[in-house]
């Protein structure tokens, strides 16, 4: 039990030290940027501010202060929560999360889900089986290949266009997730999907497998309940890193899709020199990897019951 | 040497068909599209005589026919030459940033592996750190302080996608400070520097050349990615990004605007894996 206990508080540790590392690679790359925070702050280039009110809203913001003073009061304004006022939408940076993140959430999520079942579909049925292996590894590796906006794209013109099966666009209802699910999903298919399959085959060759057909096992039976089980084990891990990759390819995605979310979010808010909003996604981007690598650790456990005492 | 790697050939000769195995298809088709893209890139004019940049208003939207194979933008300028002068770009990008990316993985690897307890354990924490940030998130960041364009936009991807390759290169130089060789050198009195030189960097570097290969692909993609925001080269310039954003506009008249530059983007993935694996295949000796 304590061991548990060490190991959780060591990965608290290690998910602060992340959080940290984040806030202040945020505050050093908006802090490199060319361009004045306080143009943005007053509502971009063309408003043409006078230099009194440039010289009010540099007070305001902290910005007159010395850049070590301005990281202190930053990270211990983060430590308590206050995530700061957006600049380009003049409210608060915990708000536009508030609005934004649940369509990304959702997004990823069904992606992660279409993936897994696309990658299971392909790999179970097939893995070890001549031709019809060969073909559907064949299609992983293209399915890996393909560029989430490029896919987007070509799923907006066919089925949103062309046959008009499914809305182009917007933010609303199941339809709608349709075709950003499946730009996002397919490719990830095709990276879980030779991971799987790579496992599986090495899995299929280990004793048991032989000792379970030995027992009058069908072939079916060893595949899902022998075979798949230390298969999934790579796969959860990819998937933690895949929660981050999503967040990336969600950029183009969101704004293909006319979606609102926060990869969309992250990008309006770069181009603008937005700092406290882009910090706040940042972060938030770091907290759901935190969060995802947490999960994976359960489901480690729970998939293999071997580690459960062994782990450190 | 000859005779012991003649002799498993030849026992099993009779049991092989003369054709090439459709495995060996993959490989072929992968080089034969490489060598396409590098006269692409190196010698466009060869494979095409029209002007990527030539506008002819007339012939603007045209579908794909035998004058232009890959039709034609909303100016009349011609697709398969857009995408042949791409090539150059695209290349140019997905190379610097592999070779950015790796130089500081290797250089970090290199720290944390030879460097003492305290060095690994800050690179332990720094790709722990690093792989909490998504490679495009990483990029934006980058080309948010450093703007567009495509030197910044080299750095953004090499850095993004560096904590990945750290991360391989740090376990290979682990792997080869603690084996037996390496032992066998400082036994012998050779100096560090030369120890690194002949043995640690031959060593780890030999799974490097595949991970290149593919990387340049995935780099490809990634730089793609970000043009097609908008932080790449500005259109009308013929870099694949840029043109699958430009024909973003125009996708419910003219899809091979966007298709085929897409087109140019998957196969340079695919073939860069398929290399890559051929390549591991005949390093390992499989």
């Amino acid at each position: 039990m304590t061991h548990l206990l060490h190991r959780a508080a060591w990965r608290l540790l290690g998910g602060i030290l992340v959080l940290l590392a984040a806030a202040s690679l945020t505050f050093a790359a908006l802090h490199l940027t060319p361009g004045d925070p306080v143009t943005a702050i007053l509502g971009g280039a063309s408003a043409n501010p006078t230099p009194e009110a440039i010289a009010a809203a540099r007070h305001e913001y902290g910005l007159d202060r010395p850049i070590a003073v301005q990281y202190a009061l930053y990270i211990a304004r983060i430590a308590r929560g206050d995530l700061g006022q957006s600049f380009s939408q003049h409210m608060p940076v915990i708000a536009v999360l508030r609005a934004q993140a649940p369509p990304t959430l959702a997004l990823m999520a069904s992606s992660l889900a279409v993936a897994w079942l696309l990658a299971l579909l392909s790999v179970v049925p097939t893995a070890r089986r001549g031709v019809a292996g060969a073909i559907a590894s064949t299609l992983e590796t293209i399915g890996a290949g393909l560029p989430q906006f490029w896919l987007g794209i070509l799923l907006l013109w066919g089925l949103a266009f062309e046959w008009r099966l499914l809305p182009p666009a917007g933010n609303h209802g199941l339809p709608a997730l349709v075709l950003p699910t499946l730009s996002l999903a397919i490719p990830l298919a095709g990276f879980i999907a030779q991971v799987m399959r790579e496992s599986f085959d090495l899995a299929l060759d280990q004793p048991f497998i032989l000792t379970a057909r030995a027992r009058g096992l069908g072939d079916g039976a060893v595949r899902l309940r022998h075979a798949l089980r230390h298969a999934l084990l790579p796969c959860v891990s990819l998937s933690t890193w895949a929660v981050g990759a999503l967040v990336g390819n969600a950029v183009a995605i969101e704004i293909i899709f006319s979606r609102q979310g926060l990869g969309r979010e992250l990008f309006l808010s770069v181009a603008t020199h937005d700092m406290p909003l882009v910090s706040g996604i940042v972060l938030f981007i770091a907290l759901t990897y935190i969060l995802a690598g947490f999960a994976a650790d359960t489901l480690y456990v729970l998939i293999d019951p071997r580690l459960k005492g062994t782990r450190p | 040497m000859t005779s012991l790697s003649l002799a498993p050939s030849v026992a099993r000769l009779p049991s092989r068909r003369r054709l090439p195995r459709p495995g060996q298809l993959g490989p072929a088709a992968a080089i034969l599209f490489l060598t396409l893209l590098a006269i692409a890139a190196l010698a466009p004019h060869l494979l095409t005589h029209a002007d990527p940049l030539a506008i002819a208003p007339r012939d603007a939207f045209q579908a794909p026919s035998i004058a232009h194979p890959f039709g034609t933008d909303q100016s009349g300028r011609d697709i398969l030459a857009r995408v042949i002068y791409g090539a150059r770009q695209s290349l140019a990008l997905g190379c610097g940033a592999i070779t950015l990316s790796l130089s500081i993985a290797t250089i970090l690897a290199l720290i944390g592996g030879l460097g003492g307890r305290i060095a690994e354990q800050a690179v332990r924490w720094l790709i722990d750190i690093l792989f909490a940030f998504p490679v495009l998130v990483l990029a934006l960041l980058c080309t948010a302080t450093l703007g567009s364009g495509i030197g910044p936009l080299i750095v953004a991807i090499g850095v993004g996608s560096a904590a990945g390759y750290t991360r391989m290169v740090f376990g290979q130089v682990l792997s080869v400070r603690d084996a037996g060789y390496v032992e066998a050198a400082r036994a012998l009195g050779h100096s560090p520097a030369r120890i690194v030189v002949r043995h640690i960097l031959p060593n780890a570097f030999r799974p490097l050349v595949v991970t290149a290969t593919m990387g340049i692909g995935q780099t490809v993609v990634w730089s793609a990615a970000l043009s097609f925001l908008g932080l790449g080269a500005p259109p009308p310039a013929a870099e694949w990004g840029t043109m699958l954003s430009m024909g973003r506009d125009f996708i419910a008249e003219a899809w091979w605007m966007t298709f085929f530059p897409g087109l140019a983007i998957v196969l340079t993935m695919l073939s860069t894996t398929v290399a890559g694996r051929a390549l591991q295949r005949a390093i390992e000796g499989r």
